[in-house]
C-alpha cells in the first residue's frame, strides 16, 4: 500500500465519517438530555432517505440538469429528508417516549420502547414503500470534479463532506450559542434544577429530538444518494454512529463529530485491507476496545457522572 | 445477641480508622479539604457541621462511592492487617468490615424486611450458583444459616415482628432501623450512620439512641455518626468532630466542642456573647433559639 | 371554525391578567380537539399498517391506494365514531375506559386476582393444576396436526428455551442483551462442528448430547469474555456491545464459508442415543424432539426457579432496585450481573445445539438479529421476571401469527410486534403475567423510589 493509496482510503473514510458524525449528533443530543440510547434514531435516518426519495420522485429531475437545477434538486431532496426525519423524530418523542417520561419509567422500559419503535418503523417503511432498495433519482451527473493531493472526489462525496461540515458547524453553534442550546445544556446537566429555573423540559426535549431528526434526515438523503434507499438502511450506519457517539464521549457534541470521522476512517481501511463483507466489524471492534480502555470516550462524557 | 457478633474480642488496641489529608474535589469545588480523622476502636464518633459541610462526602469517600484525589484512608480490622480504602470498590469496603446507612433511606422496597437483611448476610457466604441450582446440602445449610442470622439481627434491632412485611410498607422509623439491621448483618467493625434520626419522632429517637448504645456495647462495633440532632449526638458520642466547608474545624469531647469558638462561629457566622449562649445551648441539645424541635424534647 | 382565544370571564382583551393569558388556549389546543387529531392520525397510520403491501418500483402505490381505498374510510369512520362516543355520548364510557386502563395497569383485581388467591391458599389446587398441565403438555403433540407439531418444536419449543434464558438476563438481572441469538448461533455451530458436520474437522467427533455441555462451556466463556469488560460500565452499553457482538458472529458465520458453510450452510447429524443394550435415533418426526425439549425445559425451569428464590435471585433484585445500596451492602454487582449474562448465554447455546440437531441443517441466515428482538418481545409481552409469564408470552406470540397467517401477511408480523412492544411499555410494562416483585418495582420506580433495572446507578437515572 503506497502513501497515495493510504491517502485515497483516508479521504474515502472522511466522507463516510462525516456522515456518521451527523447521525451521531442525534444520538448524543438525545442521550445528553434524556440519558436514553435512542435506538430508533436509525429509523429517523432511514425516514430521511425516503423523504428525499419522495420529493425527488415527485419533481422528477430532468435528464441532464443544469448547474442551477442540480443545486435546486439537491436542496429539495435535503429539505424532504430533513422534513420527514424531523417529523418522525417529533412524533417518536411525543407518542413513544413522553408517556414514559411522565411516569418516570425505568431506563430498561425506555430502551425496549426504542427497540420496538425502531422495529415498527422500518417494517412500516417496508410495508409502504416496498422492501427492495430504490436508487435516488440523480439530481446531477456524478462527475469527478476535484482532486485533493492526488485523490479525486466526485460530486456526491463533495456534497456529503460539504453539507456535513455546514451541519456540524450549525449544531455546534446551536448548542453553544442559542437559547435552545442553553436549554439543552441545562437539562443535560440537571433536569430538576433546569425546570426550577424555568426551562420547559418538554419543549427542550422535543426540540432536541427534532434537531437530531433534521440532521439525521439530511444524512439519510445523502446516504440514499450515495448508496440507495431501503427500509433497513438505518441499522448498520445507525449502530456505527452510536459507536461513534460513545467513542467521542456520549453527550459530548464535538466528541460525536470526532468519533464519527474516526470510525469512518476505520471502516474505509477495514474495507480496503480486510474486505467489503467485513465492513462494519472494524467499527464494532473499535467500540469494544474503547469501552474496555476508556469508557468515557476520547473527549470525555458531558453527562453528569453518578456517584 | 449471640456468639459471632458479641464474642468478637477487641483484640487490637489503637485506631480502627485513620484518615489523613483526604481531599475530594468536584470540578472546581472542593468538597473535602485535607481532612484528618482518627477513630479509636470501640468509640462512637459523631461528625457534625452545617449543611453542605462535606459530611456525606466524607462517608462516600470512606465507603468507596467517591474516590478522593488525595489522602489516605487506613482501616485496621480487629483480626489484624491494614487496608487502604481510598479507591477501593464499595462492595470490597463493605466486605472488609465497614457498613453504612444512607441519609435518604435506600432499602430494597420490593423485598420483604427479612429479605433485605438476608441479602446482607449472604454477601458473606460463599455458596456457588451451581450447588444452589442442584440443591446440594451445603447450599441448603447456607440458606438456613442466612435465615437464622437474619432473624437474629432483626430481633436485635427490634423488628422481629415485621419480618415478612414489604420494606417499603414499614413506617419511617422502622425503615431507619431496618437499614441499620441490613448494615449490621454484614458483621461490620465500623458502622457509618448517616443522619439516622432524620425524620423520626421523639419515641423513635429514644429507641435509636438505645440501639446505637447497644450496637456499640454489645456488638463492640465502632460507630461513626453524622447527625443534626445535637441531643442525640451529645448523649451517645464519645467524641465529636466538626466539619465546615470541607475542613475539620474542631474535634474533642462533646463538652469541648460546645465551647469551641470556631464551632460557634461556623454555626452562626459571628461570635457575639449572646449568640454564643444560644449556640452553646443548641449544641448541647438544651433548647434555645436555633435548636428547633429537637431541642425542645428534653425540656 | 375560526381560531379564537378561549378564556373564562373577561374575554381575551388586553386587560387579561398574565395568569389568564397563560391559561388561555386556542380552540385546537383543547384536549377534545387534540384527541380528535390523535385519533385521526392513528387512523391514517392504521390504514397504512393494515393496507396493501407497497412496491419498490412505484413507491407511491401503497400510499395512494391505502389513502383512497375503503380501508381508509373504515379507519377514519371508526376513529370519528370513537371520538364522538368518547366526547359527546357517554360520560360513563369515558369512565369505563379509564377503569379498564387502571385495571390493565394494576392487573390483580377481578377473577384473575381471585384465581390467584385460590392458587396460593390451597396446595391441592396447585398440585392438581400442575399435574393436569403436565399431562396436557406431554400429550399435546398427539392432538394436533403435523404442521402444528412442527410449530410446537421448531418455534415454540426452541423459543421457550430462549425466553427462559433471556428472562434471567432481562427479567431477573435487569440488563438488556440484544445479541442473544449470537449465543444461539454459537451453540448451533458447536453442534455442527463437534459432530463433524462442518468443512473443518474437530479433534474428536462427539455425540449431539455430549455437545450440549461443550456448548454450555463455550457460551459461558464467550459470555464472560464479552460481559466482563462491558458490565463494569453504564448498563445500557451492554445493549450496544451485544448488538455489535451479534453482528460479528453473524458476519463470521456468513463470511467464513470454508469453515461454516456460509449462507449455503451445512447439514448436521440428528440426535442419537446408543447405550449398547438400547439405542434410539431421532428422525424426521417432530414429536420425539418435542418430548426431548419438554424434558430440557422442565429441568431448566426447575433449576432457575431455585436460583431465583436463593441468595442469587435476591442479589439480582437488590441490584435492580438500587445498585448503590446493593454495593454498599457488599453485593459484588458486577459478578452477579456477569453470572446472569453467562447463564443466559449458555441457555441460548443449549437451545442452539437442539435447534441444529433437530433441523439437521444450519446456515448463517438462521441467526439474524431479528430473532434476538423476537425473543426479547416474547419476554416483555409475557412479563419480565415471571417464568409462567414469559412461557405464555412466547406461546401466544408464536401461536397468534401462525394461526393468522392466512389473514395477515407474514412479513407484517414484525411491524405488529414492534408496535406491540411500544404499546406494552406505555400501558402495561410489567407484561401479561407479571412477577410480583417486578410489578412492585415498576410501581415504586414510577413513584420515584429506586430503579427497576440495572442500567446504571439510580442516582444517574434521570430520564
Amino acid at each position: 500500500m503506497t502513501i497515495n493509496d493510504i491517502w485515497d482510503v483516508f479521504v474515502l473514510g472522511m466522507v463516510l465519517g462525516s456522515l456518521y458524525a451527523v447521525i451521531a449528533i442525534g444520538y448524543t443530543l438525545v442521550y445528553g438530555v434524556l440519558q436514553l440510547l435512542n435506538f430508533a434514531h436509525s429509523e429517523v435516518f432511514m425516514a430521511g432517505g425516503f423523504g428525499g426519495l419522495i420529493v425527488l420522485t415527485l419533481v422528477e429531475p430532468v435528464a441532464a440538469p443544469s448547474g442551477v437545477q442540480s443545486v435546486g434538486y439537491v436542496l429539495l431532496g435535503m429539505a424532504g429528508g430533513a422534513a420527514l426525519g424531523g417529523t418522525v423524530a417529533y412524533f417518536l418523542e411525543k407518542v413513544a417516549y413522553r408517556p414514559l417520561r411522565r411516569r418516570r419509567a425505568p431506563r430498561l422500559v425506555f430502551l425496549i420502547t426504542a427497540i420496538g419503535a425502531s422495529f415498527f418503523l422500518y417494517n412500516l417503511a417496508g410495508k409502504i414503500f416496498g422492501r427492495n432498495a430504490v436508487p435516488m433519482p440523480s439530481a446531477y451527473e456524478n462527475k469527478r470534479v476535484l482532486t485533493v493531493f492526488g485523490t479525486s472526489l466526485n460530486i456526491t462525496q463533495l456534497l456529503i463532506l460539504g453539507s456535513a461540515v455546514v451541519m456540524l458547524l450549525g449544531v455546534d453553534y446551536v448548542v453553544n450559542r442559542t437559547k435552545l442550546g442553553s436549554g439543552i445544556r441545562a437539562v443535560a446537566q440537571d433536569p430538576e434544577v433546569a425546570s426550577l429555573m424555568g426551562v420547559d423540559i418538554d419543549k427542550v426535549v422535543s426540540r432536541t429530538f427534532v434537531l437530531g431528526g433534521l440532521m439525521g434526515g439530511v444524512a439519510g438523503f445523502l446516504f440514499g444518494t450515495n448508496v440507495q434507499v431501503f427500509p433497513t438502511m438505518g441499522f448498520l450506519p445507525g449502530v456505527t454512529a452510536f459507536a461513534a457517539a460513545v467513542l467521542g464521549g456520549i453527550g459530548n457534541v464535538r466528541g460525536a463529530m470526532l468519533g464519527g470521522l474516526l470510525l469512518g476512517v476505520v471502516e474505509a481501511f477495514t474495507v480496503d485491507l480486510v474486505g467489503d463483507e467485513w465492513r462494519y466489524v472494524g467499527a464494532f471492534a473499535v467500540l469494544v476496545l474503547v469501552l474496555m480502555f476508556r469508557p468515557t470516550g476520547i473527549l470525555g462524557e458531558r453527562v453528569a457522572r453518578a456517584a | 445477641m449471640t456468639t459471632e457478633m458479641a464474642g468478637r474480642a477487641v483484640a487490637v488496641d489503637g485506631h480502627v480508622l485513620e484518615v489523613s489529608g483526604v481531599t475530594l474535589r468536584f470540578g472546581g469545588l472542593t468538597s473535602l479539604d485535607r481532612v484528618d480523622l482518627r477513630m479509636r476502636r470501640g468509640e462512637v464518633l459523631a461528625v457534625i457541621g452545617p449543611n453542605g459541610a462535606g459530611k456525606t462526602s466524607l462517608f462516600n469517600s470512606l465507603t468507596g462511592a467517591y474516590v478522593p484525589q488525595e489522602g489516605r484512608i487506613r482501616f485496621r480490622p480487629g483480626r489484624g492487617g491494614e487496608h487502604e480504602l481510598r479507591g477501593r470498590k464499595p462492595f470490597r469496603v463493605s466486605r472488609l468490615g465497614l457498613a453504612r446507612t444512607f441519609q435518604n433511606i435506600r432499602l430494597f422496597g420490593a423485598l420483604t424486611a427479612l429479605e433485605n437483611v438476608k441479602i446482607a448476610v449472604e454477601t458473606r457466604q460463599k455458596t456457588d450458583p451451581v450447588s444452589i441450582m442442584l440443591g446440594l446440602p451445603h447450599a441448603r445449610r447456607a440458606e438456613r444459616e442466612s435465615d437464622r442470622r437474619a432473624h437474629e439481627v432483626m430481633r436485635f434491632v427490634g423488628l422481629g415482628h415485621r419480618l415478612n412485611e414489604l420494606a417499603s410498607s414499614l413506617s419511617y422509623g422502622e425503615q431507619r432501623r431496618l437499614e441499620i439491621a441490613r448494615a449490621l448483618a454484614t458483621e461490620p467493625e465500623l458502622l457509618l450512620l448517616d443522619e439516622p434520626a432524620a425524620g423520626t419522632n421523639p419515641t423513635e429517637k429514644r429507641d435509636l439512641e438505645e440501639l446505637i448504645r447497644r450496637i456499640n456495647a454489645e456488638l463492640s462495633v465502632s460507630v461513626l455518626l453524622i447527625e443534626h440532632d445535637m441531643r442525640l449526638v451529645m448523649s451517645v458520642a464519645d467524641r465529636v468532630m466538626v466539619l465546615n466547608f470541607g475542613r475539620k474545624i474542631a474535634e474533642g469531647t462533646p463538652g469541648e466542642v460546645q465551647r469551641d469558638p470556631a464551632v460557634i462561629e461556623a454555626y452562626l457566622g459571628s461570635s457575639s456573647a449572646e449568640d454564643t449562649a444560644v449556640v452553646t445551648g443548641m449544641l448541647s441539645g438544651r433548647g434555645g433559639a436555633g435548636a428547633g424541635d429537637e431541642g425542645e424534647e428534653r425540656a | 371554525m375560526k381560531a379564537t382565544t378561549v378564556s373564562r370571564g373577561k374575554g381575551g382583551g388586553p386587560d387579561m391578567s398574565a395568569a389568564a393569558r397563560l391559561r388561555a388556549t386556542r380552540w385546537y389546543q383543547q384536549p377534545r380537539w387534540r384527541r380528535l387529531a390523535a385519533l385521526l392520525g392513528t387512523a391514517l397510520l392504521g390504514a397504512q399498517v393494515t393496507g396493501r403491501e407497497g412496491s419498490s418500483s412505484d413507491i407511491f402505490l401503497a400510499l395512494k391506494e391505502n389513502t383512497t381505498g375503503t380501508g381508509m374510510w373504515i379507519w377514519l369512520g371508526g376513529a370519528l365514531l370513537v371520538w364522538v362516543l368518547r366526547e359527546f355520548v357517554s360520560e360513563q364510557l369515558a369512565a369505563g375506559w379509564a377503569g379498564v386502563r387502571e385495571g390493565a395497569r394494576a392487573g390483580a383485581s377481578g377473577p384473575l386476582g381471585r384465581g390467584r388467591e385460590l392458587w396460593r391458599s390451597l396446595p391441592w389446587v396447585r398440585v392438581a393444576a400442575l399435574t393436569a398441565l403436565a399431562v396436557f403438555l406431554v400429550l399435546l403433540p398427539l392432538l394436533v396436526t403435523r404442521h402444528w407439531q412442527q410449530v410446537l418444536v421448531d418455534q415454540i419449543g426452541i423459543y421457550v428455551l430462549l425466553v427462559i434464558g433471556l428472562n434471567v438476563v432481562v427479567g431477573w438481572a435487569g440488563m438488556l442483551d440484544l445479541g442473544f441469538i449470537a449465543f444461539f448461533a454459537i451453540g448451533a455451530y458447536s453442534a455442527a462442528y463437534w459432530t463433524g458436520s462442518l468443512p473443518v474437522e474437530p479433534p474428536v467427533v462427539l455425540n449431539n448430547f455430549l455437545v450440549i455441555p461443550v456448548a454450555v462451556v463455550t457460551c459461558l466463556v464467550a459470555g464472560v469474555l464479552l460481559g466482563a469488560p462491558t458490565l463494569r460500565l453504564r448498563g445500557d452499553y451492554l445493549a450496544i456491545v451485544t448488538l455489535g457482538f451479534h453482528e460479528m458472529v453473524y458476519l463470521a458465520a456468513r463470511n467464513w464459508r470454508d469453515t461454516t458453510g456460509g449462507t449455503s450452510g451445512a447439514s448436521v447429524d440428528r440426535f442419537e442415543i446408543d447405550l449398547g443394550f438400547w439405542s434410539y435415533r431421532w428422525g424426521l418426526d417432530p414429536v420425539p424432539y418435542y418430548w426431548l425439549l419438554l424434558v430440557v425445559i422442565a429441568l431448566l425451569i426447575f433449576l432457575f426457579l431455585r436460583l431465583e428464590h436463593s441468595r442469587v435471585g435476591r442479589a439480582w433484585t437488590a441490584i435492580r432496585e438500587d445498585e448503590v445500596a446493593a454495593a454498599a451492602t457488599g453485593v459484588d454487582t458486577v459478578r452477579f450481573k456477569l453470572l446472569a449474562f453467562a447463564i443466559g448465554a449458555s441457555t441460548s447455546g443449549v437451545a442452539g445445539v437442539i435447534y441444529a440437531s433437530k433441523l439437521g441443517f444450519i446456515n448463517s441466515e438462521l441467526f439474524v438479529l431479528l430473532f434476538s428482538i423476537l425473543v426479547l418481545s416474547y419476554v416483555i409481552f409475557g412479563g419480565m421476571g415471571s417464568i409462567p409469564g414469559v412461557l405464555l408470552g412466547a406461546a401466544i406470540l408464536i401461536w397468534l401469527p401462525e394461526a393468522m397467517r392466512d389473514q395477515v401477511p407474514a412479513q407484517d408480523r414484525f411491524m405488529y410486534l414492534g408496535a406491540l412492544l411500544v404499546v406494552m411499555m406505555i400501558y402495561r410494562p410489567q407484561g401479561l403475567l407479571p412477577s410480583r416483585r417486578r410489578r412492585r418495582e415498576l410501581e415504586m420506580a414510577e413513584e420515584g423510589a429506586g430503579g427497576a433495572d440495572s442500567l446504571g446507578t439510580s442516582e444517574g437515572r434521570r430520564v
